[in-house]
């Protein structure tokens, strides 16, 4: 085993490669929704609040949204947790977001970038 | 509810008191009432920030901000500026190249707790666990590419250098076992990720393999190159399901890029990665019965010597590393070991993460620099007590410390931990406010090891079982003052002859309790009354499980 | 064919079928046992019988590893399997208050099964999801911060 300085060339190629089709590489003008699917937000209901979001898209035919999840975000008593990321504002962490409430994010802040402040994480 | 939004410490070395840190304390405490936020900020001293030019030195959180030298005259406008109308007093800061000491400087991330500072969970909240070109997007397998420039021996210098310490609970020197496998005599070595946490309260390794599964195999990697490993396992416990669908859709895309395989990254290094489901066994946390369990046996402890690193899996030198010990090892090759010692404290570098659990406001997981105190954790990440005031927290799961309100101040380090005769354990921290009574809560502990413990060894299978019979006694009301003599007996056998570490830290709860609450046990004994009301005080009908 | 008919009417086809996808080696027999498991709902003596002579170990030996984990089950139970945490996190939570609402309604004590056959109650120790306790876990789904009054709702969807 030799130790080579390859492997610092290859791993650019790699990544180069994996931007293309990465989500976190989406074009900016995508507003993002992120749901916290780890253990805990799902047994706090995470999968009905992610059914909700994406039931909301397919009937009002929205677009340019992303959806995706990604783990536990460390505020468990807080779950299911929620981020909605507009392009050029800051990021908003919605907290213990019931299919009813995640309604009400997508339609006052999403589709008209009113943010609804009694669901906000307050940090 | 009230919420704590903000926390002030004062220093309270002997210098410190000279110059007036008491009439510090009593001046923010007449100012806040005299602004009506007492509920809203606490006061406290902290014993330990070290020593400066300027003390008295005040720190006010969740700014992190720190003033000094401070007089009990400067504090009304302090409290005025900065807690109640949220601004900085920059002409009180105070200089801080002159501040040395434990407390570590905590900057301030956007979106994140106060002050908290990811090295670990890093990732996790920020990609899809699913997702490997995100991993990439993230700096992913930087750490292994850098690897592969060096030798194996250099990397194993990088690690320990670091000054890294097992994060499982007894803190030995990372390095130094990388070290151990590295020389131990023998063509075929395993690397083992034990992912078997089952600590009650400790989730932090669940959210470290479902929210960042690629940072585990990547440092499975560099281990593996490290001592000479073509082959690993990670061991995770069966009941984590989600864990283990993301693990093995991880492995899966980590083989189809070529990280898992052969000649990696177009060096010679091979690596082949299996995933082994446990079958719920507490006890296969401890590394000799997470080795038998891999073998198909029983999950029942090994007798050593020979130590895993010589005689491991298969008999095979064998390096067993814990979940969050591994996700700390890419950002160490990616940014250096003397980065690392930025943060922590000098023997315990680096980061914990704790889960914080029971009668707080937040409940969850934080990652924060060693050797910041429990008061911290509870009034700035828990955002204080719920209703009632501390009691004690307990750490580590059921073998770990129970930590009275007194010792609060204690830095969370490894080594101020052991001065203190206490354990910091895996990280969970059960924070419980005086409405819990301790003997309650020792009495449901000690039935998690009579449960869990694996039969092998007499000491454990009679002495847990003993000590919950007795505990149980005690909670209805029939105890004898001569239970308390014999508690204290069997939990020195267990620590002194069990075969292994649960049978050894089974009492831990147990002496802590008659060290720090004896006069609470002896209510429930001689008065024949609960403190608290909790226990029944009298026999209930007995249920076997 | 359901996955009950399939182990009483072909144990040693379904064994055999299990080690040939697993292998056969020591190092696989707790992946085999597991998969026993979650295909027949338990572990039964047949099974160990048919696992001894194909793996070559003696039952006694198989056994031995399948009474030792907690997911292993070795004795038939209900259709549904109601696990409380009965950890110190949760007991702190308010678990005390669970646990009793939960046996008074099931009318069970730990390790019984209902009449009908519909429950089987069991205490398990820390789940890991201690950050919304109390945590009550029927079959594989997690109920995090459960109140008693919540508990004959959830049951209501596993009949």
């Amino acid at each position: 085993m030799s130790p080579t300085s390859e492997s610092l060339e290859m791993l650019k190629h790699i990544r180069q490669q994996a931007q293309a089709s990465s989500a976190t590489n989406a074009p900016v003008e995508n507003v993002e929704i992120v749901v916290g699917m780890g253990t805990v937000g799902i047994a706090a209901g995470a999968r009905q609040t992610l059914h909700a979001i994406l039931s909301y898209i397919e009937k009002n035919k929205l677009e340019n949204i992303c959806v995706r999840q990604t783990g536990n975000l460390g505020i468990d008593s807080f779950e299911p947790v929620v981020l909605v990321l507009v392009p050029h504002q800051e990021r908003v962490t919605y907290v213990k977001v019931t299919p009813e409430i995640a309604d009400l994010i997508m339609e006052k802040h999403v589709q008209h970038g009113e943010v609804v402040r009694e669901y906000v994480n307050k940090e | 509810m009230s919420i704590i939004r903000s926390l002030v410490l004062i220093s309270h070395d002997p210098e410190s008191k000279l110059l007036g840190s008491e009439a510090i304390f009593a001046a923010f405490i007449e100012q806040l009432h005299h602004y009506d936020l007492q509920d809203e900020v606490s006061v406290s001293y902290a014993t330990d920030i070290g020593q400066s030019a300027a003390s008295p030195l005040v720190i006010i959180y969740p700014e992190a901000v720190i003033y000094g030298p401070i007089k009990p005259e400067d504090v009304p406008h302090i409290v005025e500026e900065h807690l109640y109308k949220g601004r900085i007093v920059e002409e009180k800061r105070a200089p801080t190249k002159g501040l040395s000491g434990k407390v570590a400087w905590l900057p301030v991330r956007k979106g994140s707790n106060p002050a908290e500072n990811r090295i670990v969970l890093r990732n996790i909240g920020v990609i899809d666990p699913e997702s490997i070109e995100d991993s990439l997007n993230q700096n992913g397998y930087e750490g292994l590419a850098i690897a592969l420039t060096m030798s194996p021996e250099d990397v194993i210098k990088v690690i320990s250098a670091s000054g890294l310490r097992g994060r499982g609970g007894a803190g030995f020197p990372t390095g130094m076992k990388w070290g151990f496998v590295r020389k131990a005599t023998g063509a075929k070595k395993y690397v083992i990720c034990n992912a078997d946490e089952s600590e009650p309260g400790t989730f932090k390794d669940r959210m470290i393999l479902e929210g960042d599964p690629q940072s585990i195999i990547e440092a499975m990697l560099i281990a593996g190159y490290a001592i000479g490993a073509s082959e690993g396992y990670i061991y995770i416990r069966g009941e984590y399901q989600l864990a283990i669908e993301r693990i093995t859709k991880a492995i899966q895309q980590a083989q189809k890029i070529g990280f898992l395989g052969e000649g990696i990254l177009g060096s010679s290094f091979n690596f082949t990665l299996h995933l082994h489901s446990g079958a719920g066994a507490y006890v296969c946390g401890e590394e000799t019965a997470l080795l038998e369990s891999i073998e198909g046996k029983r999950g029942e402890p090994r007798t050593r010597p020979p130590y895993p690193t010589t005689q491991g899996l298969f008999q095979k030198p064998t390096l067993i590393n814990n979940v969050e010990t591994l996700a700390n090892v890419p950002a160490i090759l990616r940014n250096g070991a003397a980065w690392y010692h930025g943060f922590g404290t000098e023997s315990s570098p680096g980061t914990k993460v704790y889960t914080m659990l029971g009668n707080v406001n937040v409940t969850g997981l934080v990652e924060v620099p060693m050797g910041i105190t429990l008061r911290e954790v509870v009034s700035i990440y828990a955002r204080g007590m719920k209703k009632a005031p501390l009691k004690f927290a307990q750490t580590g799961g059921s073998s770990g410390s129970i930590i009275p309100a007194s010792l609060q101040d204690t830095p969370m380090d490894f080594d101020s931990y052991r001065t203190a005769g206490l354990s910091l354990g895996s990280g969970a921290l059960l924070i419980c406010d005086d409405e819990n009574c301790i003997v309650d809560i020792v009495k449901v502990l000690t039935n998690f090891f009579r449960v869990e413990c694996c039969g092998k060894c007499a000491p454990c299978r009679v002495g847990t079982q003993r000590m919950y019979t007795t505990m149980t006694r005690i909670t209805e009301g029939k105890g004898k003052m001569g239970d308390l003599e014999e508690l204290e007996l069997i939990s020195d056998t267990l620590t002194n002859i069990s075969n292994c570490g649960l049978g050894e830290t089974a009492g831990t709860p147990v002496r802590d309790m008659l060290k720090h609450f004896r006069a609470e046990v002896e209510a429930h004994i001689k008065l024949g009354i609960c403190p608290t009301g909790i226990c029944p005080m009298v026999a209930e009908v007995p249920e076997f499980v | 064919m359901p996955a009950e008919t399939r182990c009483e009417s072909g144990i040693k086809e379904m064994v055999e079928g299990i080690v040939a996808e697993t292998g056969s080696a020591r190092s696989d027999l707790i992946p085999i046992l597991l998969r026993i498991s979650t295909e027949c709902s338990y572990i039964s003596e047949e099974a160990i019988r048919q696992l001894s002579s194909c793996l070559r170990l003696p039952e006694s030996e198989i056994f031995a590893v399948a009474t030792f984990y907690h997911m292993l089950l070795t004795q038939a139970h209900g259709r549904h399997i109601v696990q409380f945490c009965e950890s110190a996190p949760c007991h702190v939570a308010g678990g005390r208050e669970i646990f009793q609402a939960l046996k008074d309604l099931l009318g069970l004590k730990p390790g019984e099964t209902s009449q009908d056959d519909r429950w089987t109650l069991f205490t398990t120790s820390c789940l890991g999801v201690c950050g919304i306790g109390p945590v009550v876990m029927v079959d594989t789904d997690i109920y995090g911060h459960v109140l008693p009054e919540q508990l004959p709702a959830i049951l209501e969807n596993y009949r």
